[in-house]
């Protein structure tokens, strides 16, 4: 009994911090429909100023609390600068086009943190009422919780009377539902976008400074806690303050009790909560379906066939490739070789989000599974590298099969976190299988056949089944298959009535990209001779992602220019300088800014322009 | 009051306004006539700032409005009713209202709740339901109510008729002579003849993106050609 008790307690505390990042990131999303990834940033930042305000102050309760008011008002400042430079130029964008600006953002703030507090953890001071306890029922719970406990439902409440009682909160969820209309009656939407902005990214300050005491302001800390508010607010229905609020509890609930039962499954078990709310709830909690858009229907450009030039083109890089490796050094080449395998990562999510209409946050699940398919093929099963490489998308191919069934069936951000959520429980799944898959310390050894031991040679069949791989998915989307799959992405219901079985030509495309990223997997594996959970993690799914936005989701050169550029600029920002988050993020902000429709986007346009002027 | 000279509009790369032209006086009814996609509702969205109009002039109350932002432009007195209703579903007959609300900016008495309730006394019954829980008809009216809210001096009416039932439709035409009384100038856009002659003073009709004939509502009336080569359907 003491056991629950305490268990849920620590469980409400943790609900409330959960609940201050999360309902900022749902109020955000809410009015402005922006997916706001550096949410976790300010977070971060109120982490940080929190912790250089609160160090400063005497040690007493109530300066704490005026410390962070401070900080909630300082991250809330923040908010306004980083509104009104960047987020209130981007509201017309496609959505994905907004993730990938605040993307940029999350890499500058990580690089600007660690200039100005370095890399090392920050922690409190712990003054005498921090550690108290108080004792319920025989046990003792720390004062702390008790406090953070009681925070929760007064914002709720706070918020609740906010949106409820004043002008502000009524013009608020007017312009959630339809903000032209009030525009047209009068009410300036910039100043309520600031405003609106300005309190998520306090309430996520405020988050930051109050998770001080019990943990410490680290670099981190934006990530982890990004992932964990988008799993509240999808739970809990995107827009939706009392949803984020249940989904807070619900989760950490569920966390509190689940690490004492069975601590192997916390790592998976706030992924599985939000997969199996998504299956049974496709709009969370208390979402609401989607309103229909109103007046912004999106005209994607037509994919057309590449011109004489752009083939031209492609045939002069193609033989540039091929006879890189006579004048490439080995460095050189193993970069090659990886960009070769990043350009089939790219295409293979291109193709799902593009003319599939579907964006992936978990696409490495499918990488990760290839490779590890292709890991465990030669480890276990001893067989040679050409039956590893046919297991790896194979493996892929099947997975995506199987959770592709669930995944097709939504739509939007919903789609994108549910494949995160596969992609979490893949990560969790093979870094807790420590017997087989070696957990963090991956496999090793997994080495090329000796015919391909020769870097030059592996290079050379690495270019062969990317480009291979690549051309092939490209062909598809002139297939019959192709034009079936853009009018599913373009009106479901349009494509259901001309007699096309729109879930299953879905799935059948995200079973394809994944197999195909699958093949990049295995490619991979044997390039490095290891197999990581990190080849699972976020920061790929993310890096595949950004690889296609910056490339332009809606040509087929796309995510082949994205690749080079991305890997390629990666790669030369990190032998140039150590600022290299800050520059990469910098320039991903600039590009989306100055190319909305990324960089084959915008040269397939000007040269268009050209051409029919 | 209002003068729009050669009116341009786009949507994407659609040339739908090719240089609409007319004048409104104060205190004035005019009736924008015209079938299904001849631009009446271009021309609507065009002054409130929703369409950017890509040349031409809008001088409201002595100010070139064109290009202005929708939200300055209602401020300076132009009240949009749009054709679709656009009712916030998820907010109560009161906090709809209360969006619309802002200063007078003139002598005239503001609206208030209570003023508009004696003018549609259908949505009195109603302040504390939900926008979406509303027939058409009464939505209709809290459109045109919530528009009021902001004490505009000229009034955009998309098609307040469309797809209503005869007897609202009556309490509709009824609703906007009530507001031409009260000094309101009403620019309205329409394709129920009928419901026009009951209300307009003047007419203009548009085809194809262009004003093709001016004049009175009794001129309109006389001249049987002009509505058989314009108007029907």
């Amino acid at each position: 009994m003491d056991f629950v008790l305490v268990q849920l307690l620590t469980g409400l505390a943790a609900a409330s911090s959960l609940f201050l990042v999360a309902s900022g990131l749902t109020v955000i999303f809410g009015v402005t429909r922006v997916v706001n990834f550096s949410h976790g940033s300010l977070y971060m930042l109120g982490a940080y100023i929190g912790w250089s305000l609160l160090t400063r102050l005497p040690r007493e309760p109530e300066w704490f609390a005026l410390g962070v008011v401070a900080t909630a008002l300082a991250t809330g400042g923040i908010g306004v600068l980083l509104e009104t430079t960047l987020l209130r130029r981007i509201y017309r964008a496609p959505e994905l086009l907004q993730l990938l600006a605040t993307f940029g953002v999350v890499l500058m703030v990580q690089d600007i943190v660690l200039k100005l507090w370095g890399p090392a953890d920050l922690s409190l001071p712990r003054p005498r009422w921090l550690r108290s306890f108080v004792v319920i029922a025989g046990e003792r719970v720390p004062f702390f919780d008790l406090v953070l406990i009681g925070i929760g439902p007064l914002v709720l409440l706070a918020l609740w009377l906010l949106f409820t009682r004043t002008r502000w909160g009524t013009l608020v969820r007017a312009a959630t539902q339809d903000r032209d209309m009030v525009a047209a009656l009068g009410v300036d939407q910039r100043l309520l976008f600031t405003s609106v902005f300005a309190l998520g990214a306090a309430l996520a300050g405020m988050g930051g400074a109050l998770a001080l005491p019990d943990g410490s302001a680290n670099l981190q800390m934006d990530l982890t806690v990004i992932t964990d508010a988008f799993v509240v607010v999808v739970v809990g229905g995107l827009g939706s303050v009392a949803g984020a609020y249940l989904a807070s509890l619900l989760i950490a609930l569920l966390q509190a009790f689940g690490i004492v039962l069975l601590p192997k499954i916390t790592l998976v078990l706030v992924f599985a909560v939000m997969a199996v709310v998504l299956v049974l709830r496709p709009n969370g909690l208390l979402g609401r379906p989607p309103a229909e858009a109103r007046g912004e229907a999106h005209v994607l450009a037509l994919i057309r066939p590449a011109s004489r030039a752009l083939r031209l083109l492609g045939a002069a890089a193609l033989v540039a490739a091929l006879l890189a490796p006579l004048l490439a050094g080995p460095f050189l080449l193993s970069v090659l070789t990886e960009m070769l395998v990043a350009v089939l990562f790219a295409a293979s999510l291109h193709f799902m989000m593009g003319p599939g209409g579907m964006a992936s946050f978990g696409h490495a699940a499918w990488f990760g599974l290839g490779a590890y398919g292709a890991a465990f093929a030669a480890k276990f099963l001893l067989l040679p590298m050409p039956a590893g490489l046919v297991a790896a998308p194979l493996a892929a191919g099947a997975a995506a099969a199987l959770f592709g069934w669930f995944v097709v069936r939504l739509s939007g951000v919903y789609l994108a976190m549910l494949t995160l959520a596969f992609a979490q429980i893949v990560w969790a799944a093979m870094f807790q299988s420590v017997e087989i898959t070696g957990g963090d310390n991956g496999i090793l050894g997994v080495w090329p056949a000796a015919w391909a031991a020769d870097p030059r040679v592996f290079y050379w069949l690495t270019l062969a089944l990317c480009v291979a791989g690549t051309l092939l998915l490209r062909r598809m989307l002139y297939a019959p298959f192709g034009y079936a799959l853009r009018a599913a992405r373009d009106s479901a219901l349009r494509a259901e009535a001309v007699g096309l079985d729109t879930t299953r030509i879905r799935l059948a495309a995200f079973t394809l990209a994944g197999t195909a990223a699958g093949l990049a997997g295995g490619l991979s594996a044997y390039s490095n001779g290891s197999v990581f959970p990190t080849y699972i993690s976020i920061g790929r799914s993310v890096d595949a992602l950004v690889m296609v936005l910056l490339g332009g989701v809606q040509t087929i050169a796309g995510p082949v220019v994205g690749a080079l550029a991305y890997t390629g600029l990666f790669d030369a920002l990190l032998l140039v300088t150590d600022l290299w988050r800050l520059v990469l993020g910098a320039a991903i902000v600039v590009l989306v800014l100055a190319f909305p429709q990324g960089i084959a986007g915008t040269v397939q346009r000007l040269w268009l322009r050209g051409r029919e002027a | 009051m209002l003068t729009v000279e050669d009116l341009h509009s786009f949507y994407g790369r659609a040339h739908i306004l090719h240089g609409v032209s007319f004048a409104l006086a104060a205190g004035e009814v005019l009736v924008l006539l015209g079938r299904n996609g001849a631009g009446k509702s271009t021309t609507m969205k065009s002054l409130i700032g929703l369409v950017r109009p890509a040349s031409g002039r809008i001088a409201f109350d002595g100010q070139d409005i064109a290009g202005w932002e929708p939200h300055r432009v209602a401020r300076a007195g132009l009240g949009y009713v749009p054709e679709e209703r656009r009712i916030f579903s998820e907010l109560t007959v009161l906090e709809n209202l209360e969006v619309g609300r802002r200063k007078p900016r003139d002598g005239r008495p503001a609206w208030t709740p209570e003023r508009l309730f004696a003018l549609f006394p259908n949505l009195a019954a109603l302040r504390g339901r939900q926008g979406g829980r509303m027939s058409g008809g009464e939505q209709q009216m809290l459109t045109i109510a919530r528009t009021l809210m902001g004490n505009p001096g000229l009034i955009l009416l998309d098609e307040p008729s469309e797809g209503l039932a005869p007897v609202i439709v009556e309490q509709m035409a009824d609703a906007i002579l009530a507001l031409k009384q009260q000094g309101v100038t009403v620019l309205l856009a329409e394709q129920n003849l009928h419901f026009a002659a009951r209300v307009a003073d003047r007419a203009a009709v548009i085809e194809t993106g262009r004003i093709v004939w001016t004049g009175t509502m009794a001129d309109l009336h006389g001249d049987e050609a002009l509505r058989a080569a314009h108007l029907a359907v």
